[in-house]
């Protein structure tokens, strides 16, 4: 048939099954586009990901938010059109055949049909009709008789229901789409090009942001974020825009009173919850909420969700040790909050510290990971038998004490990050203070391990640290050590080699740590020596150290240490954690000595005006889909002809199996209605 | 003979004692658990436990052999709950809690028995033995209500560690394989049961199968049978209605591709004598990707509903939900094809078989390998 002109073309072309399939298949193609490429991410770091060549192209393709592109936008559009169109083009002869019951099907086209069959009729026409009607009706069906000529139709339906069930679930994509348009940015998109809307950028206050980058309380669709720390209010939300934010004011003022955040004894997040008190500025009345994850509550129109949680600005007080070598021990007190930058510049330092983030608790696994001896087959199932509480491997979840994280940036703009613990923690069955660096952040920290002395604190391991590294009381220690290493009927000439070398390995150590001394050992001594060399070298830098720290001890008026094992294994840490200290890259170690904490809370507030549209398209889609697929059309049509027979067809929406077994039912049981009971 | 009443009896009529005491036994340990457990619920959770009562029965009304399957389930499960007496530590000491009705023992027994059940289907297929397709079905019954008991007991044993760790057992990966593998055998005994053939088995239960090899990789090598307390996003009765409907359409969709691999075979002139008919293939399919679909429609449906109050918003192209929508539309195209196109053949069966790999991707492989919100249960 030709087409009577190009928009009845198109019509037919939109409306069609061929069309509407198509669409479904490149619209779950382009979806999955979104699910590969990470949606809505800052856009350097997808500058650094594509590199600057492709990252405009992708830019420009919108796959950065590919669910907000005009393209999948576009595709969206066809489907409600397709959806649409269909819909139209199916209401008139959907309607018609719901309505009918095509009484005046001639003979021939029943006989046409995949189920028929003629059954002799033997009792009058009139009775046989009769007993027919009871018999449809019971069955279900609603009858219309059609009588004729020489014969009478009965013409029989059920399950018209159906096709009820097209127009509610075909309505319903085009409702879900029309509210989840309304929900998307496509609203915010328009505001921004008629109300001439600019975004800018984050990172200037608030109260800075000019009317251009406002948007007003007759704003009807959006979502934003509110961040409040404890005992601040908010009355702005700010909405991301691709690369910048746009401002929302909102009709009340929220306040935070507290933030709680709770955990699991395994550390897994148990409760975000915030206590807020909401003011309408009209009334200045105001009710007390607690909103939390699940739990959202709506005010003034405005839907508030539990989104997330931050820092509000805590307090950290800390001590600034410096490990500079040559100055000896001092520590300066220093005070900043979470998000600050804190110049370092007396004693000759120029850093600046960038207080990154505070966490209250760390729940770290304690669990020495001894290797479990393996089992067999059976040991191993056995081991997965019972309930599902118990844990195989142990582990042991501690919290640890808070920790802060910060950087570090020497004059050159060079920043190094650290975390460091406040508390000491037990590792190998001694207390150390940690504290991790790295050079970048997607690297993992390298932990040194500051060790605690008898008195649980790190100053031993400061004041040794001090001496040990002073270049200058050098020749000191080696004349002590030697003095104590040596008896004192020794030659002076072994006196002075043994002085020379003391002196030496604290010289090497000092500047390079044991790699240092690994080096010297090996440019020097004959590969078969160097073991027992490094032995000698070990046990001269164990004997300065216990010099030093009589030194030190008897510098702060404290009697000598004693030799015991413990201290022993104080002075094996204090070694390393001296070594570890020459790559730790930061002229101090901060640690942390008291904090308070604040904490902010971040809300989701959401206006959407879509969403009654979208829960009604839903409802509307489950009771059309059930329908469509569950309620079976069928046309039952009798033909009782005078010439002693009758013709049994059936109709179906749908060919399945059963549509067979039922047809084989009634017209079986038509056929017993049919005949006579008193016939032999 | 009266047709007519066989062919739309009332649903009274159709009530065999039975039946009666099946509904009144649901009523039952419904009211029980209000009793016992109501003050670890809320409004909804208790809406939902009312609400299950006429859904379980009926279907155990439709169903018949479900009733005894319910039965049994839920006797063992409260068995071994008598067993436990509260105290977790009794399931080291007593012996049937250790080596049957605990809920990791009972997991392993319905992991044997589906591995069991495959092989005797199998061999039911290679031998045309009539016996041991009928062992076949004895022990995916088995395995079923091992994996029911399982899910039962698990629940319970959550609460044991601790009150606020408590949970329904469908809440991560490890849980919903179980419950993947438990939905797809109901549903396979459902329409052996219907179409009174046996000989698809061997298909479906390697389906099955496979996802138990993966629940034994899971539990040996990652110990992710642990039971872990939920993490806030996921404290909600919402749980309880998204995750059972979701599996129900994942569960159909797996059983429609398996049951596509065997029309694809027929129809390539493979096992035509040891196999159903094409035609009788080509509507188990159907209804199997007819009640995936509309369940995996209300899945998705209530997802999003509970995505609006976790989340802020209902829909937000989370690679779990676009996947989700992947999937849907999928079987959306498919039914199209088949009901508005009538098209038939193997066309539609290739197509359900690939359903199954996108299916399994939005299933499995975004957890593997897209990050987004639904990552819980990560490999």
């Amino acid at each position: 048939m030709r087409p009577r002109s190009t928009s009845r073309a198109l019509y037919e072309l939109l409306s069609s099954m061929r069309f509407a399939i198509s669409l479904l298949t490149v619209l779950g193609i382009a979806s999955i586009i979104g699910t590969v490429v990470k949606q809505n991410e800052p856009y350097n770091n997808y500058l650094s990901q594509f590199g600057p060549f492709w990252f405009p192209v992708f830019e420009k393709l919108g796959l950065y938010s590919v669910y907000n592109s005009f393209w999948f936008l576009t595709i969206l559009g066809f489907l409600v059109l397709s959806t649409s169109a269909c819909i139209v083009r199916q209401t008139r002869p959907m309607l018609k055949d719901m309505r009918g019951f095509r009484e005046h099907a001639q003979e021939t086209s029943l006989a046409s049909f995949a189920h028929h069959a003629r059954i002799p009729l033997l009792l009058p026409r009139a009775e046989a009709r009769d007993a027919l009607l009871a018999y449809l009706q019971r069955a279900g069906f609603a009858v219309r008789c059609n009588e004729r000529d020489k014969s009478v139709l009965l013409a029989a339906k059920q399950g018209s229901l159906t096709r009820v069930g097209y127009f509610l679930a075909h309505g319903a994509i085009v409702l879900i789409c029309i509210g989840g348009l309304l929900d998307g940015n496509l609203p915010l998109k328009l505001r921004m090009a008629l109300g001439g809307k600019q975004v800018t950028t984050g990172n200037q206050l608030i109260s800075d942001i000019g009317p251009e980058s406002r948007l007003g309380l007759d704003n009807w669709s959006f979502r934003g974020n509110v961040f409040i720390p404890e005992g601040k209010s908010a009355n702005t939300a700010v909405v991301n825009v691709q690369d910048g934010i746009l401002l929302q004011d909102l009709p009340f003022t929220v306040s935070l009173r507290k933030f709680h955040l709770e955990h699991y004894e395994s550390g897994m997040p148990k409760r975000f919850a915030s206590d807020i008190v909401l003011t309408d500025p009209a009334t200045g009345q105001s009710i007390e909420k607690t909103i939390e994850v699940n739990k959202p509550f709506e005010f003034a129109g405005v839907m508030m969700y539990q989104a997330s949680f931050e820092d509000g600005g805590s307090r950290m007080r800390m001590l600034a040790h410096d490990l500079r070598p040559g100055r000896g021990t001092s520590a300066k007190p220093l005070e900043a909050a979470v998000g600050d930058s804190l110049k370092l510049n007396s004693q000759g330092l120029d850093h600046s510290l960038e207080l990154g983030s505070f966490r209250a608790f760390n729940i770290e696994n304690m669990a020495n990971d001894a290797a479990e001896p393996e089992g067999g087959t059976l040991t191993r199932l056995e081991k997965h038998l019972g309930s599902g509480a118990r844990s195989p491997t142990r582990k042991d979840m501690q919290n640890v004490g808070p920790s802060i994280q910060f950087k570090l940036r020497d004059s050159a703009g060079q920043a190094r990050e650290y975390q460091n613990f406040m508390q000491p923690i037990l590792q190998d069955g001694a207390w150390y203070m940690l504290t991790g660096m790295r050079d970048s952040p997607s690297a993992p920290f390298r932990f040194m391990r500051i060790p605690m002395d008898g008195d649980g604190r790190p100053d031993s391991w400061f004041e040794i640290r001090s001496v040990l590294l002073d270049t200058s009381r050098h020749a000191e220690l080696a004349r002590r050590f030697t003095a104590t290493a040596l008896p004192a009927s020794a030659a002076s000439d072994v006196r002075g080699r043994l002085e020379e070398t003391t002196r030496r390995t604290l010289e090497l150590f000092a500047l390079g740590g044991f790699d240092g001394l690994g080096k010297f050992i090996e440019s020097t001594i004959p590969a078969g020596e160097r073991d027992k060399a490094a032995d000698v070298f070990i046990k001269i830098l164990e004997g300065c150290a216990w010099e030093a720290w009589s030194l030190a001890r008897s510098a702060a008026g404290a009697p000598a240490p004693t030799p015991s094992p413990a201290h022993a294994r104080l002075l094996r840490d204090t070694l390393n954690a001296t070594n570890d200290s020459l790559h730790y890259g930061a002229p101090v170690y901060i640690q942390l000595t008291g904090f308070d904490e604040v904490r902010a809370t971040v809300l989701q507030v959401t206006r959407s005006p879509g969403k009654p549209i979208v829960y009604l398209g839903s409802l509307l889609l489950v009771l059309g889909v059930f329908a469509m697929l569950y309620i079976r059309e069928r046309r039952l049509f009798i033909l009782l002809k005078d010439s002693g027979e009758a013709l049994v067809a059936l109709g179906s929406n749908r060919k399945s199996m059963d549509v067979d077994e039922r047809f084989e039912q009634h017209r079986d049981a038509i056929a017993a209605l049919l005949t006579p009971p008193s016939r032999p | 003979m009266d047709i007519a009443h066989k062919d739309s009896p009332s649903l009274l009529r159709r009530l065999t004692p039975g039946d009666a005491l099946f509904t009144l036994a649901l009523i039952g340990g419904a009211l029980f658990a209000l009793r016992q457990y109501g003050g670890f619920m809320d409004i909804y959770d208790k809406a939902i436990l009312l609400l299950t009562v006429p859904a379980l029965a009926a279907l155990g009304v439709t169903w018949k052999p479900f009733r005894l399957f319910l039965a049994v389930s839920a006797g063992l499960a409260v068995c071994s709950m008598t067993l436990y007496g509260g105290d977790l530590a009794r399931a080291e000491q007593v012996f049937f809690l250790k080596y049957l009705i605990s809920s990791q023992t009972a997991i392993m027994w319905m992991s044997a028995l589906f591995f069991i059940a495959t092989g005797a289907y199998l061999l039911g297929l290679a031998a045309r033995s009539n016996f041991a397709e009928a062992t076949g079905t004895a022990l995916t019954w088995c395995a079923v209500t091992m994996g029911t008991t399982g899910l039962f007991v698990r629940w319970y044993e959550s609460y044991l560690i601790g009150t606020d760790v408590g949970h329904i057992p469908i809440s991560n990966l490890y849980e919903v394989f179980v419950l993947f593998s438990l939905i797809t055998g109901l549903l396979y005994l459902y329409y052996e049961g219907i179409y009174a053939t046996r000989r698809m088995g061997a298909f479906v239960l390697t389906v099955i199968s496979a996802a138990v090899a993966f629940l034994l990789w899971y539990t040996f090598s990652r110990e992710a049978h642990e039971i872990q307390p939920l993490i806030p996003a996921l404290q909600s009765y919402w749980m309880k209605v998204h995750v059972p409907a979701n599996f129900i359409g994942y569960g159909a969709f797996a059983l429609a591709a398996m049951i596509g691999v065997a029309d694809l075979l027929v129809r390539h002139g493979i096992l035509v004598s040891r196999l159903p008919a094409a035609k009788v293939l080509e509507d188990v399919m159907y209804k199997a990707i007819a009640i995936g679909f509309a369940f995996f429609t209300i899945a998705t449906i209530l997802g999003a509903l509970w995505a609006a109050e976790a989340w802020g918003t209902y829909w937000q192209w989370d690679p779990k939900e676009t996947w989700a929508f992947i999937v849907w539309l999928n079987y959306a195209t498919w039914l199209h094809i088949r009901l508005t196109k009538g098209l038939r053949g193997a066309l539609l069966s290739w197509w359900a078989v690939i359903g199954l790999l996108v299916t399994a991707f939005a299933f499995v492989g975004v957890n593997m390998f897209l990050s987004g919100l639904h990552s819980y249960g990560s490999l």
